[in-house]
């Protein structure tokens, strides 16, 4: 017969339990391809939604004040490329470097910083946050993403913006990685989002990114390129890296970072 | 049934939604502690204001982190904590709001957890009885029963929302006030720490309280919904 003080015995013993596992038992959620881990990453796309629902397209991430920059900004990430067409550039204070936009775009284009630095141009004080927890608010100056796309012409069938970086972020015995990022064209073309040259009133330093680095404001730091070096149109990004359409979404963390 | 009335009267108590989204959250929370350490590791120090002072001071706390069995997954996994993390907040908060719905449409807010002025009068009796670690078993939840479940339905969930959604840049676009309401992004995350220290506080309280209520019958009632009230002699003859 059904015995209810037996199950409820049961329940509690198999709750105690739980702690006593330890979470080395949900390590089986690290494997990229488990099912659940899966799963948990499609409830998770509706935060993409649930934002883009909630956002306007031209809504501003905060801005603050000259008062609020309290320190140069945090670097991370690579601070120091050491690629060998970095370097050389480097060594010409970037007077030889040309941004290459290319990919699904009518006009291909090769801009000089000269150029860039000519276009009408945005200043914006914003907190910068990483992933990992910490904020920091700066100054940064640059011409609007949108400006350069519509100059070269967005073929109808983009969806999205690719940065090639110069800089290795991961170097093994099988070759380099150099950093990649991409971003919708709802963000690619947002007020807010500027490829900047100077930070702080400063021409930008190399540790944040010099020559050219864009701002992703209402997203996190990773999606922030830094060194960039071509600027590429695409329809998808499955061909890009390891087909998840930035270094750090290859590497099991959203490629919307929203949140 | 002699026997059934010297234990006294069995009522129905909790209703299939209250138990079915209680255990729910029992799950959520477990899940998003551990996740959730497992994200503070990734940078294990607390600080007031909108930002971390890197060539300045204004850290609250600099910890060494949590060890790998307090955190899901196990080893410094950024990526995953966060995949656990989101996944069960947003199933934390849908069901926060099916629960509300429920509550109110059932009336489980209002009869059972609004304060009424029987609680203020019954407030400081049952202080006394509570130290006196008598628990009180009737219909109705006594007046600290109401205070605690209240204070976590009503502040401190909203509050770990509130500033969880502080910290994504997309939500501060969305709106720009909210941040500054708990005092900048790294008070947020500092507040969400703490509530989270609160919640774990509730935890060990709320179990406590049930090991002296008497385990079996608490669990029964938020498994089954059904509750035991304690004998009550002048009815005895009623109930045979």
């Amino acid at each position: 017969m059904f015995n209810r003080r037996s199950l409820l015995k049961a329940a509690l013993a198999s709750a105690a339990s739980i702690p006593l596992a330890g979470c080395s038992a949900f390590d089986f959620l690290r494997e990229r391809d488990n099912a659940m881990r899966q799963f948990m990453i499609s409830i998770n796309n509706l935060t993409y939604s649930a934002q883009r629902l909630l956002l306007s397209a031209d809504q501003l991430a905060p801005e603050f004040t000259e008062a609020d920059i309290l320190q140069d900004q945090h670097p991370n990430g690579t601070t120091e490329p050491d690629t060998e067409d970095y370097v050389a550039l480097q060594d010409n204070n970037f007077a030889d470097y040309k941004l290459q936009v290319d990919g699904l775009v009518e006009r291909p284009a090769s801009l000089s910083l000269e150029a860039i630095r000519a276009l009408p141009s945005r200043t914006q004080i914003t907190r910068h946050d990483c992933v990992e927890g910490w904020s920091c608010i700066a100054k940064w100056h640059g011409a609007p993403l949108a400006q350069i796309l519509d100059s070269v012409g967005v073929k109808p069938e983009a969806k999205y913006v690719v940065f090639h970086c110069f800089d290795a972020i991961e170097k093994s015995l099988s070759g380099e990685i150099l950093y990649y990022e991409s971003i919708d064209l709802t963000d690619a073309r947002h007020p807010q989002t500027i490829l900047a040259y100077a930070m702080n009133d400063k021409p930008l330093p190399i540790e944040n990114g010099a020559p050219l680095r864009v701002r992703v404001e209402r997203q996190l730091g990773y999606k922030m390129a830094k060194y960039i070096k071509r600027i590429e149109l695409v329809a998808d990004y499955a061909a890009i890296g390891e087909g998840n359409g930035s270094y750090w979404a290859d590497r099991g963390y959203e490629w919307y970072a929203g949140i | 049934m002699t026997n059934h009335t010297k234990a006294g009267r069995l009522i129905k108590r909790q209703k299939l939604s209250t138990r079915l989204t209680h255990g729910i959250w029992a799950i959520c929370l477990f899940f998003l502690l551990l996740s959730g350490l497992q994200i503070f590791n990734a940078h294990s120090a607390l600080y007031w204001g909108d930002q971390v002072g890197f060539t300045y001071d204004n850290d609250i706390v600099t910890l060494e982190g949590f060890p790998g069995w307090m955190t899901i997954p196990s080893g410094q996994d950024l990526a995953t904590g966060r995949v656990v993390h989101f996944f069960f907040a947003w199933i934390f908060i849908t069901t926060l709001f099916i629960w509300l719905i429920a509550s109110l449409r059932n009336r489980h807010l209002s009869k059972d957890l609004l304060p009424t002025r029987k609680d203020v009068e019954n407030f400081v009796p049952d202080i006394r009885d509570h130290l006196k670690l008598k628990l009180v078993h009737a219909v109705r939840y006594s007046p600290l029963q109401k205070l605690a479940y209240g204070g976590v339905l009503f502040v401190l969930f909203p509050l770990i929302i509130l500033t969880g959604l502080s910290m994504s840049p997309g939500m501060n676009a969305v709106l720009p006030w909210l941040p500054e309401l708990f005092g900048g992004r790294q008070s947020a995350r500092t507040i969400h720490f703490i509530v989270m220290a609160l919640l774990v506080g509730f935890f060990v309280v709320h179990m406590a309280m049930i090991i002296l209520a008497g385990p079996l019958n608490e669990l029964r009632s938020i498994i089954t919904g059904r509750f035991r009230l304690p004998p009550r002699k002048r009815t005895e003859s009623e109930n045979v």
